[in-house]
């Protein structure tokens, strides 16, 4: 595998509701700073790509206005992918893998806030059987949440930790939409929304943008002194029938545990893209995770910009690599109900 | 066969969804300006691209259209069509013509009507003027402009209004 680096990342403050900004006036602000950091432009940039959904915008295409965020002129090679940004990231690499691109920018944007999330993640499920139903993204987390319980793989303690823990990270993370501190009996005293998980259990609603760029091992020194490598990278998918998933475990992730050699890996960090407080500990344990730090950036619990979130785990865990004393780091990337669709990425700074 | 054992083909599975849609920052400005009868479009900071309606940003150059550009509401017809097909629930009658109207010290062009003339006179590069409604009736819409109408002033080669990088 070729060597890929990650150069550079930039997030947009995470907003409860970005109001009369459209998505090209949330995403422009990134891109613009990612290239006066690395004091590049459009022009250094081979291969573009971007993750969104156009659902949140209610438009059809809607991915397509997006672009008119990035300088097209003269044209520009570029993709998109109707998943979380980290996808794109993904795309990207296989991209440069292929040689058809030395350096790639990546960009993710969404709002929520314009419409029912509930109901328009619905219709990722299944068409025939299960969207006409309209299963709302609380209750199908709960479904889970319910099954690791009721099976002791985790306990309501650690979700009120996770909780918690959150809230109290936030304060490492500028563009965090929630930080104020709350203690046990704030949690335990919060109304049920689909039990067992009440409104702190549940990421909130959230608006915004991040960019990110890579490039091969030949660019990347030119763009930064101080690149983060990817040293392994692998996404596997659940069945889309949640009644033939064992929701206590996934053989997916296992599999990609495997693929990327995590025997032989001590990471140091990671940055976990888990929604809802009962995934963190799951993902924890799932992931031999316990004894390192997990989530310093607050996680999506504190801002969870649909379309982002996965690449922001992964931006997450760039800083926390680069500014800190870290080796080794983690990101994870999902999609779809109940940790269907799973990424990993084993980021690596080289000291 | 009982209908329970039919096979069916399709199933019908209705969506709706419900936005509360937001113009972007850029767009507002200019649609404040329409409710009070002007037309601002926004220049681009880079390539000097005047966009009306403007969206925000420039996507030649990927930057935000931050210079307000006050146009006149005259132009010319770039491209038009004749609509023979009635679309349900619209009041306008066909045959109409709905064209492509680039109004004067704007770089791209954007859909109106064109009324007050025989179908068979409309051609391209035509010169031709809003008509708004009444001045009580404005809000924040380009349906302020009635339609436009031609005027009589000698018609333009729309060759000459492609874009020139400067």
């Amino acid at each position: 595998m070729k060597k890929v680096a990650i150069v550079g990342y930039a997030q947009h403050p995470i907003l409860k509701n970005a109001g009369a900004l459209n998505e090209v006036e949330l995403i422009m602000p990134v891109v613009h700073q990612l290239f006066n950091d690395l004091g590049i432009s459009q022009k250094d940039i081979d291969f573009t790509c971007s993750g969104s959904c156009d659902y949140l915008q209610g438009a059809a295409f809607a991915f397509v206005e997006g672009l008119s965020a990035i300088q097209t002129h003269p044209p520009i090679k570029e993709s998109h992918v109707e998943m979380d940004a980290a996808w794109a990231m993904y795309e990207s690499m296989l991209k440069i893998q292929m040689g058809d691109a030395e350096t790639a920018l990546i960009y993710g944007f969404g709002k929520s806030s314009p419409g029912d999330l509930d109901a328009i993640i619905s219709l990722q499920m299944d068409p025939y059987y299960i969207s006409p139903l309209w299963p709302d993204r609380v209750s199908l987390a709960a479904l889970q949440a319910r099954v690791l319980l009721d099976q002791n793989i985790i306990t309501p303690e650690q979700m009120l930790a996770t909780v918690i823990e959150a809230r109290a990270n936030s304060k490492n993370n500028k563009n965090a939409l929630i930080t104020d501190l709350i203690d046990e009996s704030n949690y335990l005293n919060n109304a049920m929304v689909s039990s067992p998980l009440n409104q702190l259990d549940c990421p909130p609603i959230s608006d915004g943008s991040s960019a990110m760029i890579i490039a091969s091992e030949e660019k990347a020194y030119e763009f930064t002194d101080h690149p983060i490598w990817i040293e392994g990278i692998d996404h596997r998918i659940e069945s889309s029938n949640l009644g033939s998933r064992n929701l206590a475990t996934s053989k997916t992730l296992q599999a990609s545990m495997n693929q990327l050699n995590f025997k032989n890996i001590k990471f140091d960090v990671a940055e976990l893209h888990t929604q809802f407080s009962h995934e963190l500990p799951f993902l924890k344990s799932l992931l031999n995770l316990q004894d390192i730090p997990v989530n310093l950036s607050g996680g999506p619990l504190v801002g969870n910009v649909m379309m982002c979130a996965g690449l922001d785990a992964i931006g997450k865990t760039y800083e926390a690599l680069k500014e800190n004393q870290f080796t080794h780091g983690l990101a994870h990337a999902t999609s779809g109900p109940c940790l269907q669709h799973n990424m990993l990425v084993h980021l690596e700074a080289q000291k | 066969m009982s209908s329970e054992d039919t096979p069916k083909d399709y199933s019908e599975s209705p969506i709706n969804l419900e936005y509360f849609y937001t113009a972007g920052s850029a767009t507002t400005r200019f649609l404040n300006q329409v409710k009070e009868g002007n037309i601002v479009g926004q220049a681009c900071p880079k390539c000097k691209a005047v966009y009306v309606p403007p969206r925000g940003s420039c996507p030649r150059c990927g930057v935000a259209t931050d210079i307000e550009v006050p146009l006149t509401d005259k132009g010319c017809i770039e491209s038009f069509t004749v609509v023979h097909i009635p679309i349900p629930g619209n009041p306008i009658v066909p045959p109409y013509v709905c064209a492509m109207i680039r109004l004067d010290g704007s770089n791209i062009s954007f859909l109106h009507l064109i009324q007050e003339v025989e179908i068979e006179e409309i051609r391209i590069g035509m010169r031709i003027q809003a008509v708004w409604k009444p001045k009580e009736e404005w809000t924040h819409s380009l349906e302020n402009i009635k339609w436009f109408a031609p005027i009589d002033e000698p018609d333009v080669d729309v060759a000459t209004l492609r874009f020139q990088e400067s």
